[in-house]
């Protein structure tokens, strides 16, 4: 449907306000100019100086925002609850981390071509999976690939069948964790429990230099703006508008002739491949990956970044990720006890107190004042009016 | 209580005149023994025995030692069965050339069986080297077959039938000619074919591997193996007819083998299934009546555990004599927390998303978190102690290799009465019937005057004390610790799906279904594999019957 429209270009650009480039060219800034700037040219002394770890950590908070885009477009415009989200972006991180893990070398704790826990293994040879996983192209195609095609069946099969709502979160939530119990598994081969580490190097270059940093936290700003303009571009062309309206009401809209089954379909697996990028991308910056990046918990946070951004919104789900991790970030250095009980609080709060999330309680705010835009009705709150059954 | 047993009308072989002495010959005399190492034949009587049968085993020498005990064992077989085990116990001293039995508080003659006030000061400990010991064991378990005790030597018999040497046949055959109890003899006689398996005679080696086909013991199937192996060119059993009737006995085994694999299997399955049953009744309760997806439920089963941990802590406190009790007054206890929490879940959080289940599950998800979070604060993120009460510890052996365990019966047993229990009042109360119309159609429910709000608080607190319950049964056979609930939620989750909204039937065919299904794929693929299996197996259902195995009649719009 989207090849009927004319002029794909033109419209890509008028899909995001002029606002929306102004923000975005200021990122860009910000990402692109002043931050490799302040962590290269200033001195470490200086006030405006910043450390690899705040480089890493804004890297690390744009994958999570992506992944954050990624689910509000499932979520917040198609009505699909995933709780299984991370084990997309696992499956991302897990198809890169190979690429990395080939590029010690020989550099590991057994000098062999092999990578460590395979030698610990007593293993002689690479497993047939892990064939061409030294070249960064197909170890990039594989990070798409694999979280799109395994999204691609198994949202066929569940579609097809019309399985939605609860059902369907709840399957998604069991398929993530039968994963991680296959990932926890030596004979897997991907490390076990211990996963990937210790990576040393992206094509030849040293993972730690701050360059390095620099640019896998810039190429993480670039992932995010190209999804939000696409996502926008997305959600406001005649495809986004049958989403929503497959969400509000499914059957009437098969009444009228569509087939829910492409439209979700495709939003889902586009979603599964954002998210399984942002996982290649979020790796090499935290230098791990492990199967416990696969458990509920994991996935189910997705969600509350979402809703605490704002669903049916596409900036709300970004900040809300950047917003809770920042909280995380904090929480769990100053008061590690109660960051459970505040993520949980945060889970009945937003849910009983800010349906709309951030972004659009703003939105409301400003359309109380009586200058309501024509710009984007607010939508998401509309879950109601479909009983679930 | 005086049993009276005249020594001479019940031996074998005739008793061994005593040499000449002042003692009694034969001294009638009724003996309470309290040692429990001998409880096994307390209320029997014994007759004293003379003090030279008795000296040898205080010799130097062990060929006189050993001698001695056998000698002992053929004359007196039943009084020698006290003082032996009193020696293999290292319980038998020596005081002024008067052999003692001393075990704890306890004194008594080893000759006489008199019980005396205490140890003399000059006792010493008689010893047994590994030699003499091993010839003790294997006399002692002859000994024991003939014991008065009929359960004490059908476990000597069970004891030689899984490990019977040549030596003890001649023990064997004494034992069969006398033993009249066919489960004594069933073992007698496996015991006998396993000593005899070695026999010179090939007939009777052709009877042993025979009445060996009837065993169903891993170290019988291992002999009965080892008649068919080749010794270089030849085979171990020369004789062919024995060779094939040891192919034979081994399907036989193996068959049996078979058996008793799938039982342990459909066992462990319907177990699996009782607990699942247990998580997902409340489930499929709430579900049924409110759409909602309740993902504290698994927290919920935690109450339930750490309300019988309480529980447990409160009896050893306070009533320690009645502390095997525990569990049955955990019972109430957890299904009133449980019910409680979950009513106050449902009034704080639930109700005031109605219809918008998405976020009911999340707001749900956060409350498990807080419940967590709160239970690992207060008691520390350990696992807790719970010990199985005595009555629910040990196990009925169903066959050899068979051994189905006390409290994974208790719960099966338990599933059942809380399942009868919940359809009680799911059929024949009002309350049942308010929730079986909510289930059914909320907004005619509440037009005809059923008061959907309230019965929506107390259907929840119903499925969160179910969840209680099972969080007693788990305790029971489980870790008990802030992270116990986490796993339930899907697995409950998936029987509910397989077995239809609001059915309670379905429910229980989906556990049990679920339980064994998934006990089955574990023995043939690994418990992961299993899991992954079940899950891509109900995707697939879910194909087919998007209801579940039994869908709700009724006029129903799909949105």
């Amino acid at each position: 449907m989207l090849l009927h429209q004319p002029s794909a270009v033109p419209r890509l650009l008028a899909a995001t306000p002029r606002a929306g480039w102004i923000a975005l060219a200021a990122f860009v800034l910000v990402m692109a100019v002043l931050l490799p700037a302040s962590r290269l040219l200033l001195p470490e002394a200086s006030p405006l100086h910043v450390s690899d770890y705040v480089v890493t950590l804004i890297g690390k908070i744009l994958c999570y925002s992506v992944v954050a885009v990624a689910m509000g477009l499932v979520w917040g415009y198609a009505g699909i609850l995933s709780l299984g989200h991370g084990l997309f972006f696992s499956l991302g991180g897990y198809a890169f981390g190979m690429y990395l893990m080939r590029q010690i070398g020989r550099d590991g704790s057994y000098h062999s071509d092999l990578p460590d826990f395979m030698v610990f293994l007593d293993w002689k040879a690479l497993p047939w999976y892990w064939q061409g996983s030294d070249s960064f192209l197909w170890a990039l195609l594989l990070a798409l690939l694999v979280p799109g095609v395994i999204a691609l069946v198994f949202g066929y099969f569940a579609f097809r069948s019309r399985i939605r709502g609860v059902y369907f979160s709840i399957i998604t939530q069991a398929l993530t964790f039968a994963a991680m119990l296959l990932f926890y598994r030596n004979e897997t081969g991907f490390g076990g429990n211990n996963g990937f580490t210790d990576f040393k190097r992206i094509l030849g270059y040293p993972i730690t230099a701050p360059e390095m940093r620099l640019m896998l936290a810039g190429l993480s700003a670039l992932l995010l703006m190209l999804t939000l303009v696409c996502a926008r571009y997305l959600v406001t062309s005649r495809y986004g508008r049958v989403l929503a309206a497959i969400r509000d009401a499914e059957s009437r809209v098969m009444f009228l002739g569509y087939q829910p089954l492409h439209y979700k379909l495709f939003v889902w697996t586009l979603s599964a491949v954002l998210c399984g990028l942002a996982g290649a991308l979020y790796v090499p910056q935290v230098g791990i990956i492990n199967p416990s990046e696969m458990s509920p918990a994991n996935s189910i946070e997705i969600a509350i970044w979402v809703a605490v951004g704002g669903r049916g919104t596409l900036l709300g789900p970004a900040l809300g990720a950047a917003a809770v991790n920042l909280a995380k970030s904090w929480f769990t250095v100053s008061f590690p006890d109660y960051w459970l009980f505040f993520l949980g609080l945060l889970f009945v709060l937003v849910t009983l107190f800010l349906p709309q999330g951030i972004v659009g309680m703003w939105q409301g705010l400003r359309a109380q004042r009586g200058r309501k835009r024509t710009a984007e009705p607010t939508i998401g709150s509309d879950q109601g009016r479909e009983a679930q059954t | 209580m005086s049993h009276v047993v005249d020594l001479a009308d019940t031996h074998l072989s005739p008793a061994v005149p005593p040499a000449g002495c002042g003692f009694r010959l034969v001294m009638k005399r009724t003996l309470r023994l309290l040692c429990c190492g001998l409880v096994i034949l307390v209320g029997s009587a014994r007759a004293a025995m003379p003090p030279a049968a008795l000296s040898g085993l205080v010799a130097d020498d062990s060929d006189e030692k050993i001698a001695a005990i056998q000698a002992l064992a053929s004359a007196e077989p039943e009084s020698a069965l006290i003082v032996l085990e009193a020696l293999a116990k290292n319980l038998l001293m020596l005081a002024g050339g008067q052999l003692l039995i001393v075990e704890g508080e306890s004194v008594t003659d080893a000759a006489t069986g008199v019980k005396l006030a205490h140890v003399p000061d000059d006792a010493e400990a008689v010893t047994v080297n590994n030699r003499v010991r091993r010839e003790l064991e294997s006399t002692l378990a002859g000994l024991r077959l003939f014991a008065p005790d009929a359960a004490v030597r059908l476990e000597a018999a069970k004891e030689l039938a899984s490990g019977a040497e040549p030596a003890s046949l001649p023990w064997i055959e004494r034992a069969l000619a006398q033993a009249k109890d066919p489960a004594e003899r069933a073992q007698l006689e496996l015991a006998r074919a396993r000593a005899s398996l070695g026999s010179e005679d090939a007939k009777v080696r052709l009877s042993a591997v025979k009445t060996l086909a009837g065993s169903a013991d891993p170290s019988v199937r291992a002999l009965v193996a080892g008649r068919l192996v080749m010794d270089g060119e030849r085979y171990v059993e020369a004789d062919a007819a024995v060779r094939a009737a040891a192919a034979d006995a081994l399907r036989q085994i193996d068959r049996r083998f078979m058996l008793g694999d799938s039982l342990a299997r459909v066992f462990s399955g319907v177990s699996l299934g009782s607990i699942l049953l247990l998580a997902a009744l409340g489930l499929a309760i709430t579900y049924g009546v409110m759409g909602v997806i309740n993902m504290a439920h698994g927290e919920l089963l935690m109450v339930g555990a750490y309300t019988t941990y309480l529980t447990q802590g409160w009896f050893r406190a306070h009533l320690p004599d009645y502390v095997d009790f525990y569990v049955l007054a955990a019972i109430p206890l957890a299904f009133l927390a449980a019910a409680l929490v979950g009513a106050i879940i449902e009034r704080l959080v639930i109700r005031h998303l109605y219809g918008r289940t998405l976020e009911t599950l999340l707001a749900s998800w956060g409350v498990s978190l807080i419940l967590i979070q709160a239970v690992r604060v207060v008691f520390g993120p350990q696992n807790m102690e719970l010990s199985n009460p005595a009555w629910m510890s040990g196990g009925v052996e169903l066959m050899p290799g068979l051994v189905l365990p006390w409290n994974r019966i208790v719960i099966v047993l338990f599933a059942l009465i809380v399942l009868a229990g919940i359809s009680a009042v799911m059929i024949r109360t009002r309350l049942g019937l308010y929730i079986r119309a909510v289930t059914q159609n909320r907004a005619m429910a509440g037009c005809v005057g059923v008061p959907t709000r309230r019965i929506d608080t107390l259907a929840f607190a119903i499925g969160a004390g179910i969840a209680g319950l099972g969080g007693v049964a788990l305790s029971q056979i489980g870790n008990v610790g802030p992270d116990m609930g986490q796993g339930y939620i899907v697995d409950s989750f998936l029987v509910v799906v397989v077995g239809g909204v609001g059915q309670l039937a379905g429910a229980v065919l989906a556990a049990l279904g679920l339980g064994i299904a998934t006990k089955f794929l574990e023995g043939v693929a690994g418990a992961v594999v299993a899991k992954i299996l079940v899950l891509i197996f109900i995707i697939l259902f879910i194909q087919k019957r998007p209801q579940g195995l039994f869908a709700l009649k009724g006029r129903f719009v799909e949105n």
